[in-house]
């Protein structure tokens, strides 16, 4: 069963399509190619949640969609949580 | 859909051509005063929808031009039949009562002062009366499904609006616009940090340049009225809750909803009409009710609202049809719910099935199978104001 999916192959986040318990290897799948990819989540991961794909250090940009969604604010491992405690917009 | 090159729907021709899929008698309130008048008659004639607002006075300049536009425009929409239109005073009264009689439909207006509310009523009940009667034997017919225009804006979005839901409505839209449908998208702000790729989906360069002043404009008011990043609002709660994090993201996600080919044709004001066929961008907030509204006076007779974290939004005369793609708002809240596409999350069913079976949808809807938000009586009637009264 796919646990989180990857709108393209240059994204370096996946989105959970149900919720991911720390320590399980998720099984992942991107859309554009079809895929597979697995990643082992450190942290709990709740379905509709980002979750890291590579490392990530502080100014670096998060792509979805192909595209840059914001700025990394605080470093993050892979298999972490992505979110507004780590990521902040670019704008406004 | 691929079989069903140009389905036909039965709908409500109405005197200007156009076409309805509801039969509405609307009490029109002109301001905030007459509001009860409107109810009293609603519910005194049995069949005719009150639609009570917070303005119409000491309006001035855009805003007021506006207000009357949105107004005319709500009373003009296909799905009403017929309108009786109250005020407090005559002479803008009028103005809501003529712009609406352009289209030939049944329009008539009453005022309160030197008459005081009973008699208003009375004489708006009798009005109201041979207007539902003369409704209720109009006759569905007929007509091809690409004269239904149809408005498209997400609400509570989170990931899995970007992941299914969005692009199963813009599916629909490209499936539509091949058709040669009429049809809209919009929110303005919430194309930040997407502008450049919305940009390019413009049918020419023309266009793409409008959008980008329609977008730097909007751009502007918000850096002008901020107090800070705006997190919270926009991203709001309830996306950051269902996991979206910035604008950014949540732009890109909201784009889905113009699929991967159709390109915009033109750039509208807010609740202006559009002119031709094709798909329309449209300056709106990306607020739920107030940009429904603007497209239901624009003259948009349905409207296709995904939804993530469960947004509830309805408008009294255009049908919102509601999906969703998260498997929990779909099991916990189904009761807002017209079409569960949570299968593309589990890799059970394709876009292009999600969009066949959303157009399904339409086309019930349009047979006049009623929407979720109709049963539950959700008539988000909320207008747009762009400054203070004076």
């Amino acid at each position: 069963m796919i646990q989180f999916l990857v709108h393209e192959e240059a994204d370096n986040v996946g989105v959970a399509t149900v919720d991911i318990k720390a320590g399980e290897t998720a099984k992942g799948l991107y859309m554009d190619s079809q895929k597979k990819v697995q990643v082992k989540a450190q942290q709990d991961i709740p379905l509709g949640h980002k979750i890291a794909l590579v490392k990530f250090k502080k100014d670096d940009s998060v792509i979805k969609y192909g595209h840059d969604i914001g700025r990394i604010v605080a470093d993050i491992k892979v298999g972490e949580h992505v979110h507004i405690h780590n990521l902040k917009t670019r704008r406004w | 859909m691929a079989k069903l090159k140009n389905p036909k729907v039965f709908a409500y021709r109405r005197e200007n051509g156009r076409v309805g899929i509801r039969n509405h008698v609307v009490i029109l309130p002109l301001d905030d005063l007459s509001n009860s008048a409107c109810e009293k008659v609603a519910h005194n004639v049995k069949g005719t929808k009150a639609i009570p607002h917070a303005y119409g006075r000491l309006q001035f300049g855009k805003d007021l031009e506006l207000f009357f536009r949105t107004m005319i425009g709500t009373g003009a929409n296909p799905n009403v039949a017929a309108v009786v239109v109250i005020g407090i005073e005559p002479d803008w009264t009028n103005r809501i009562v003529e712009g609406i009689a352009k289209t030939g439909k049944p329009v008539a207006g009453f005022s309160i002062e030197r008459f005081g509310e009973f008699k208003t009523v009375e004489m708006a009940c009798w009005k109201a009366k041979e207007f539902v009667q003369w409704a209720s034997e109009l006759r569905r017919e007929p007509v091809d499904l690409k004269e239904i225009w149809v408005s498209v804006k997400c609400g509570e979005s989170d990931t899995t609006s970007g992941l299914a839901s969005n692009p199963t409505v813009g599916n629909a839209i490209e499936k539509l616009v091949a058709m040669g449908a009429t049809t809209s998208f919009g929110e303005t702000s919430e194309i930040t940090g997407a502008e450049m790729v919305c940009k390019e989906r413009a049918a020419n360069r023309k266009v793409g340049e409008q959008f980008m002043a329609t977008f730097n404009a909007y751009q502007k008011m918000i850096d002008d009225n901020k107090t800070d990043d705006l997190s919270g609002s926009q991203p709001t709660k309830g996306n950051i809750r269902g996991g979206l994090t910035t604008i950014e993201e949540k732009a890109f996600g909201n784009l889905q909803k113009i699929g991967k080919k159709a390109n915009y044709v033109g750039v509208l004001d807010k609740a202006e009409a559009p002119t031709g066929p094709g798909l329309w961008f449209m300056d709106t907030s990306s607020a739920a009710a107030e940009a429904v509204t603007l497209w239901a006076a624009a003259g948009f007779v349905a409207h296709f609202f995904p939804t993530g974290q469960g947004n509830i939004i309805g408008n009294p005369i255009e049908p919102v049809i509601k999906l969703t793609a998260n498997p929990l708002t779909a099991k916990t809240m189904s009761e807002h719910v017209d079409y569960d596409c949570s299968a593309i999350l589990r890799g059970e069913m394709t876009l292009d099935q999600s969009g066949d079976n959303l157009l399904q949808m339409l086309i019930r809807t349009c047979n006049g199978r009623l929407t979720a938000q109709e049963v539950l009586g959700h008539e988000e009637f909320v207008l747009t104001k762009l400054y203070e009264s004076a």
